[in-house]
């Protein structure tokens, strides 16, 4: 893992000095609050509905133990003991005080982590596939490009106040885990001749005004990259619209000007800028690449796993969902699920964060990651231990066997939290995954992403959910909103408004027929739910949606 | 015809700690009951400037619509019912006090 250099640590002492002085001048009423909000939230720091919320970057979603660790103590020390994995691989506190951030910041800089550009109009956090340097199908690492892309934007003299916020996501595979059509650049690390690139997907996002992004080159070499992401991101600094913040992002810029003109004028800036870039980057990405190099993987016998999972059902359930293929034959990726049933979504106790580091320390080399999807993965556990992951897990309550399946459910804060939202999300996604485990069905079901946004940002990414659930505000009620057939993968796809929302009490019986319909009409149990929807199209699970419209019609 | 006012209070986050607060006659408190409410319109203007100017104690102070309810303040819109209590999820925020 990239650890900091002495110009990293250098760096982040004088910053988070310069917002403790920040900080104290605006308790002793120097600095106004128009003054301070653009300072505040340039290290990480919002006010929300009900106390202040500090953000804080997971850069590709990796940890360490000893950073889990460390977060875990924050949370207890300085929050109400938890904290709040995000759908951008970050990790948010919802309580802390002011006086007390700085204190928090300085706590996260002795492990390497900080809150910066987590808000306002830069370049934020890079994310990554979540299982990147352990899946079977991946051309290359790109955690190693994404913190290059880490240092290049972070405190970028250029790109501080770009005409609204801009998000890089990177992949390394041909499947797509890291939603890389929706951001504003996504990168996927792809072989040409035996020599490693990049496609360069811009223009995508959710939203207001939901888009998937368009290859705008297909193929960029590894040494042109940078001055190519430094074109693309001046040229929308120039053209990206100031006089309207809806239409601010560069997916807009992208609709309105057309990616061929985009291309030219990225081309353009490109030829002029590429001189600048001597190499000092590629010697950079090279010592960068060795902090990186894949752990020392053991030989053991798997045998354990295979007793396990012949014994114990529980174990076998968990390992059928929660499992993904390692490169390495003899060891699995365990993505641990943080949606117990009844549970909010991607929120971790202080204990249950100590857990996780104990079991990456003990059982994963040392690492741990954070997905989009507000899960925790450990990449590298021998299939051996297995059996005492598992159990160590189930005893802190994080056994849940549910990873892609109907409860494992994808939610915004909403209003519960967010100053942003429009109605609340998380207590959906809890009855939701109560109601299906009581059914005791969604392991039938099988695949099915459910997402929701407690506002039309989409925070929860529910346009590229299979269910998407986007919670407005209808005449001063709460009302829930179905889109229906995304796809947040390699195939991406903006799912369709299936009718009229529906109020807080009717949406989950509202999703229990759809599923309903589902299972009716697959055609085996191995179509799923994307797949019969794209089979069969909207109709019948309209007429599952809006049964009393079938029968004004008849 | 203008809108007939309705009931309003002053509200704000504390600057210190982020909670929710609400103006009274004399000050400030974390309690909706104990809210001043303000029945008229040029009246609830005066108050709210005079909120916006304690830059030392509050942020982001503004009017929230109520109906009066037992001689209490109560909000007409959701959002308002949560910032009053907390979150749904856990007993955290005002509703601990509670």
């Amino acid at each position: 893992m990239y650890s900091y250099t002495e110009f990293d640590e250098q760096f982040l002492a004088e910053r988070n000095a310069q917002f403790r002085a920040q900080v104290e001048r605006r308790i002793d009423g120097s600095l106004t609050e128009d003054e301070f909000k653009p300072l505040r939230l340039m290290n990480g720091l919002y006010l929300q509905l009900h106390a202040y919320m500090l953000r804080v970057a997971i850069p590709y979603g990796t940890l360490s133990s000893r950073q889990m660790r460390k977060l875990a103590d924050i949370a207890e020390r300085w929050d109400r003991g938890y904290g709040h994995f995000t759908t951008r691989q970050n990790i948010q506190y919802n309580w802390p005080e002011l006086r007390d951030v700085p204190d928090m910041l300085d706590a996260l800089a002795e492990v390497n982590l900080h809150a910066i550009q987590t808000s306002g109009n830069t370049i934020r956090n890079v994310t990554a596939d979540h299982f990147a340097g352990a899946a079977a199908d991946e051309v290359a690492d790109p955690r190693p490009v994404a913190e290059l892309i880490r240092q290049w934007s972070t405190d970028h003299p250029e790109f501080q106040f770009l005409p609204r916020k801009f998000k890089i996501a990177v992949t390394g595979a041909e499947a797509d885990r890291a939603v890389i059509k929706a951001h504003d650049i996504g990168l996927r690390i792809v072989e040409r001749d035996g020599e490693i690139g990049y496609e360069v997907v811009v223009g995508g996002g959710l939203g207001r005004t939901p888009m998937i992004g368009k290859v705008l080159n297909d193929f960029v070499s590894q040494d042109d990259l940078l001055p190519y992401l430094e074109a693309i991101v001046s040229v929308y600094n120039l053209l990206g619209r100031r006089d309207n913040k809806y239409k601010a992002r560069i997916k807009i810029t992208v609709h309105e000007n057309g990616i061929d003109d985009i291309r030219a004028r990225v081309e353009e800036r490109f030829a002029l800028i590429r001189p600048r870039f001597t190499g000092v980057d590629q010697q950079m990405l090279a010592r960068i690449e060795a902090d990186f190099a894949a752990p020392a993987f053991k030989s053991a016998p798997t045998a354990p796993y295979d007793r396990a999972r012949e014994q114990y059902p529980a174990f076998r359930a968990w390992a059928d969902t929660n499992l993904a293929a390692h490169r390495n034959p003899d060891y699995a990726i365990v993505t641990i699920s943080l949606k117990a049933h009844g549970k909010t979504p991607g929120d971790a106790t202080a204990a249950q964060m100590r857990l996780m580091a104990d079991l990456a320390k003990r059982y994963g080399h040392d690492e741990l990651r954070i997905s989009h999807e507000q899960n925790v993965i450990l990449p590298h556990v021998h299939k051996g231990d297995l059996p005492s992951v598992y159990s160590a897990l189930q005893a802190e309550g994080l056994g849940t066997a549910n990873v892609g399946l109907i409860s494992d459910i994808i939610a915004c804060p909403g209003m519960d939290y967010c100053a942003l939202a429009t109605a609340r999300s998380i207590p959906i996604a809890q009855d939701i995954a109560t109601r299906f485990d009581e059914l005791k069905l969604e392991h039938d079901v099988g695949p099915l992403k459910i997402k929701i946004s407690g506002c039309i940002n989409a925070c929860g990414h529910h346009h590229v959910g299979h269910i998407g659930i986007l919670g407005l505000d209808r005449a001063g009620v709460e009302n829930y909103q179905i889109t229906l057939g995304g796809d947040g993968t390699e195939t991406a796809t903006i799912g369709e408004r299936a009718g009229p929302g529906f109020s807080a009490d009717d949406i989950v019986p509202a999703v229990e027929r759809l599923v309903m319909a589902y299972l009716d009409r697959r055609e085996d149990r191995e179509e799923t739910f994307l797949q019969t929807y794209r089979r069969l199209g909207l109709a019948p699970f309209k007429a599952a949606l809006y049964p009393q419209d079938q029968a004004d019609a008849a | 015809m203008p809108k007939p006012f309705t009931p309003k209070v002053v509200t704000a986050n504390a600057l210190l700690e982020g909670d929710v607060i609400y103006q009274t006659a004399t000050g400030w408190t974390r309690d909706l009951a104990e809210a001043e409410v303000l029945t008229d319109e040029a009246d609830a203007e005066l108050r709210l400037i005079d909120a916006m100017q304690q830059q030392d104690k509050v942020v982001g102070a503004y009017l929230a619509d109520m109906k009066i309810d037992g001689g209490r303040p109560r909000p007409t819109h959701f959002r308002e019912d949560f910032r009053a209590t907390g979150p749904s999820n856990y007993t955290h925020g005002k509703q601990e006090r509670i």
